[in-house]
């Protein structure tokens, strides 16, 4: 019986379901909380009350003599073998930053962190000796509010001497990029429009499901490490930097990682301690966090003041943006930590063509868990600013917001477009995007039922939000990260190893969590190679297997990664190609390949795939001089960023007496460049939209006066739930990357860089006729209601109040106001 | 200690458990049942979720002494016969997983819905599966998955 081949024409570009399912779907999935070795040993850890105290005396005496104890340990036991855990992101010269002990020595900085470790022969054992330790506290001041915490009123770490860790700044006018900025704000004070605001951008937590397990196995001087992580390189690396241990006896695996979303991107006190306990044990060491400690002690994310100032003339052309950002990094900083918010620096510009730029930061140290990388990191901040500023520039123009923004975006035909930061767009058509989003949406008609509730002062109002986003992704250009500071590159390695049977094994440096890599990956063999897609199996995720690769962030493993695994791929080929030749008595400068197999031109005289790899393994006759393999590797490092952009339009009815939200209908159409699997790019937009609908909603990390984290728990910590959320419309335009040979851009962090000021400008456009033109997020019903409650009173109202401090008399944004400008403060202070 | 006797996917288990045991405890650590994972400690996410006498439970918010004499289904024991269940067929098709950690409970959990109601609207089913948390998916394709499932009877899978 001949097997039908029901393949389809090319892989990429199909939606191929996942690879990665299977073992998923039956419970066979290796977490790393699974493994069990033998004599192994489990970790508690003791973790502070405080905010910030001095330990004055730790007595672990019973708990040491608790049943199945080994060890206890302490920061006066590790203190000079434990080293300090890095920040790769120095960003000034001058960056302030204290020492990072994995284990509190003389004095805690947060509510969380660790100051004893206990390691049993259970898990329980382990618990239940960690409530015997008795840890004596000094309580000292803690620096918890950002404001005030920059203004030095408390310091977080006494010995820095100030709470500053550094200022950045990027000045077009400087960069040569672009005209001087405060020009630009001066003559719109003459005449022209000036939107002065500031935004809060809260605390968020990544709030993976997994929560972080790792695992080290001391066999011999060898060191083996299992880790939740997204970075099993990264731990690698920086268990040898902060340890002192060789490189070359430590190999990192990640196993099946349950999301990460930028959470898992760190190397962490926990890796720190479970190796040393595993050196002074002898045995191997496992401890997996509770979600408890995962949203008290993992890193948080976002955590911004943002001052913004934007400058246009009366027909609402946009001449100059000004930004200001207070940064919070909690108590520490850990991998990229003091980087977070300058990987937005260059995104606040977004897709409009503004002549002036200038962005401020100040990065500031609180007696809070530190924050790092969180889904789009720096990006959606960025991105919720603009869109929130162009949404308050129409109001003040008086026309439609889609049209302030159509009035300033980059014309299709100008890419690719250098930006007023100096990057080069390489490919967009912001009007196509937008034009079939108008139309899934219907947004005519949904301005005409907006009118008609307006009309009828309906109870519950419709509002209509707007994000024209786009984002720098695909990290990164090395070149780039080091005139940033930034301690590694962006490179990404692939192999393709040809098996003698005809299968394929590619090995990957990028290390997925969920986002279907050995799928994808598969795809793109396939294609170019010409080999069955089950044929493939994609290795990633084990320092052994995968030596060389910088994992998996920034929406880079395809654009990065993808491209590596092409060349890798055409390596191959191009090694095939003499042996094909010798094998068919013909000139390489003959042999063509496709699907498959090799030809000589204008014949039908040809060897597949299978039968070159053979000859190669069998190395009986080959061309003089030839290796006898077809494997190969090849490491890119992108030239430049891609840049995605998708318009996303979001309904939402407010209900103006109860201040309740309720998302009526959500269109995105995103432009990703070519897609290699349309089933995975809706997966990460309908995820990525989620998150970022749960910032605008639901979400927040929030510390009482004590510098308690009283969202601790999933009781507190809203995640949204299937009951709270919509399914949505999505659908994509192609505009190909030309920054590498797929023509992809990233779609990882897309969803979410975008649907937070979608969402938030459709909640505040619902009640902007009754004078309200913010409300700070997480847009609770009570935020909402407060706001209505107080709009157009005198009313103090804690949220839009709080929201615009800068407006108090005295205290301007930029220069004091000119007072015959009035336009600047008219639509603003509320 | 406390002895019970429990059958897991099939197999009947008899062991003493220390009265505090939670069920997902026993589950993974005495039984090897990793394919059930914990996801929090508030009872919130729904990650291990398994059947209890052919009901949803979040095995965290059981102890293990509780199950004394009854039958457990977990992810582990749906596919019979090396064929998948029509609900971890349905998650597949409509790529309703990323990561995969929830999938567990939310499969258990999907079925249940079936259970209750064959034929459930998107909202019934948005409700049913409110206690159980996905990070990754944003719900979209599990409600999709669900509504396949339910398509193609499901329901007669489940272990009852």
């Amino acid at each position: 019986m001949t097997a039908v081949d029901d393949r389809p024409k090319t892989e990429i570009g199909s939606a191929r379901k996942r690879k990665e399912d299977q073992r998923l779907i039956t419970g066979r999935t290796k977490w790393t909380d699974n493994i069990q070795l033998p004599g192994m040993q489990h970790l508690a850890m003791v973790r502070s009350p405080f905010a910030h105290a001095k330990i004055t005396a730790i007595d672990t005496s019973a708990a040491k003599a608790a049943p199945g104890v080994s060890l206890v340990l302490t920061g006066e036991d590790v203190k000079d073998i434990q080293g300090s855990l890095p920040n790769a992101w120095p960003i000034t010269a001058d960056q302030k930053a204290p020492p990072h002990p994995s284990i509190a020595v003389d004095r805690v900085a947060f509510a969380g962190e660790i100051v004893a470790v206990i390691v049993a022969r259970s898990a329980r054992a382990a618990r239940d000796a960690a409530e015997l330790v008795d840890v004596d506290y000094d309580e000292l001041p803690a620096a918890l509010d950002l404001k005030e915490s920059a203004e030095d009123a408390v310091l977080a770490h006494p010995d820095l001497g100030t709470n500053k860790s550094a200022f950045w700044q990027f000045d077009s006018a400087d960069a040569g990029t672009g005209t001087a900025v405060d020009d630009a704000i001066a003559t719109a004070r003459d005449g022209g429009i000036l939107i002065e605001r500031e935004y809060r951008q809260q605390r968020l937590i990544p709030a993976f499901m997994e929560p972080r397990s790792f695992v080290c196995d001391p066999t011999g001087e060898q060191l083996t490490i299992w880790s939740s992580t997204q970075v099993p390189h990264f731990v690698r690396i920086f268990t040898a930097a902060t340890l002192g241990i060789p490189e070359s006896k430590v190999r990192v695996i990640a196993p099946d990682v349950g999301g990460g979303f930028g959470g898992k991107l760190q190397y962490t006190p926990e890796e720190v301690i479970v190796t040393l306990a595993a050196r002074k044990t002898g045995k191997p060491c496992k401890y997996t966090e509770t979600r408890s400690e995962s949203l008290l002690s993992a890193h948080h994310g976002r955590d911004q003041w943002q001052r913004l100032t934007l400058a246009a003339t009366k027909d609402g052309t946009v001449t100059g943006l000004k930004v200001d950002l207070l940064a919070d990094m909690g108590a520490y900083l850990g991998l990229v930590t003091s980087g977070v918010p300058i990987l937005g620096a260059f995104m606040f510009n977004a897709i409009y063509k503004f002549p002036a730029y200038q962005f401020n930061c100040t990065n500031v140290f609180t007696n809070k868990t530190w924050t790092d990388a969180y889904r789009g990191a720096g990006r959606p901040e960025a991105t919720f600013a603009i869109e929130r500023l162009m949404d308050e520039l129409a109001a003040e123009v008086g026309v439609d917001p889609m049209e302030i923004r159509e009035k300033n975006w980059i014309k299709h035909e100008e890419f690719p477009f250098t930006s007023v930061c100096g990057l080069e767009y390489d490919s967009g058509n912001y009007e196509a995007a937008t034009a079939r989003a108008k139309e899934l949406f219907d947004y005519d008609g949904l301005r005409r039922e907006q009118q008609q509730r307006r009309d009828s002062k309906d109870r519950v109002q419709l509002g209509i939000g707007i994000s024209t986003f786009t984002e720098m992704c695909g990290l990164a250009p090395s070149r780039v990260l080091g005139s940033l500071s930034y301690a590694a590159g962006g490179w990404e390695h692939a192999e393709v190893r040809m098996l003698p049977t005809g299968k394929v094994e590619v090995v990957t440096g990028s290390s997925a969590h969920g986002q279907g890599h050995e799928t994808a990956w598969s795809q793109i063999v396939a294609d170019r190679l010409g080999i069955p897609f089950d044929d493939i199996e994609v290795l990633h995720g084990d320092t052994q297997v995968a030596p060389r690769g910088l994992d998996t962030y920034g929406s880079r493993s395809l654009v990065v990664g993808g491209q590596a695994l092409v060349m890798a791929a055409d390596r191959v080929i191009e090694k095939a190609k003499p042996i094909a030749a010798h094998m068919l008595e013909a000139s390489v400068d003959d042999i063509e390949f496709s699907a498959g197999t090799f030809k000589v031109k204008g014949t039908d005289n040809g060897k597949a795939m299978a039968e070159v790899v053979w000859a190669a393994f069998t190395g009986h006759d080959l061309p003089e001089g030839t290796e006898p393999t077809l494997d190969a590797e090849a490491t890119f490092d992108p030239s430049n960023f891609s840049f995605p952009h998708g318009t996303h339009l979001c309904a939402t009815e407010v209900d103006t007496e109860t201040g309740a939200v309720k998302i009526r209908s959500y269109v995105c159409v995103d432009d990703i460049g070519n897609i290699i699997n349309p089933l995975i790019v809706e997966g990460q937009m309908h995820g990525g939209i989620v998150q970022g609908i749960a910032q605008a909603l639901w979400e927040e990390a929030v510390y009482d006066d004590q510098g308690t984290l009283v969202s601790g728990s999933f009781v507190d910590y809203t995640l949204p739930t299937s009951a709270d959320t919509i399914s949505f419309v999505t659908d994509n335009t192609v505009s190909p990357s030309t920054s590498n040979d797929l023509g992809a851009k990233g779609v990882g962090e897309a969803g979410c860089i975008a649907s937070t000021p979608a969402v938030v400008n459709s909640i505040v456009d619902a009640v902007r006729p009754l004078g309200i033109n913010d409300i700070q997020m997480p847009c609770t019903p009570e935020r909402v209601w407060r706001a209505i409650q107080s709009a157009g009173s005198t009313q103090a109202d804690p949220t839009t109040g709080s929201a615009q401090p800068h407006f108090d008399e005295g205290a301007p944004n930029q220069a004091p106001p000119d007072p015959s400008s009035s336009a600047s403060a008219e639509g603003a202070g509320q | 200690m406390t002895r019970i006797n429990v059958t897991v996917d099939g197999v009947g288990y008899e062991d003493e458990v220390e009265p505090r045991t939670l069920l997902v405890h026993y589950l993974r650590e005495s039984l090897g049942k990793t394919g059930t994972v914990i996801g929090c400690d508030t009872s919130n996410c729904g990650a291990c979720t398994v059947h209890l006498d052919g009901r949803s439970v979040k095995s965290c918010n059981v102890l293990a002494v509780q199950a004394d004499g009854h039958e457990v289904t977990t992810i582990e024991g749906l596919a019979q016969d090396g064929e998948l269940h029509p609900m971890q067929k349905a998650f597949h098709n409509c790529h309703a997983l990323q990561c995969g950690y929830c999938t567990p409970g939310m499969i258990m959990q999907a079925i249940d819905v079936l259970n209750e109601n064959p034929d459930p609207s998107e909202e019934q089913i948005r409700v049913g599966l409110e206690g159980n948390l996905c990070r990754c998916t944003g719900y979209h394709n599990i409600v999709k998955a669900v509504q396949e499932a339910a398509g193609s009877g499901a329901k007669e899978g489940a272990q009852s």
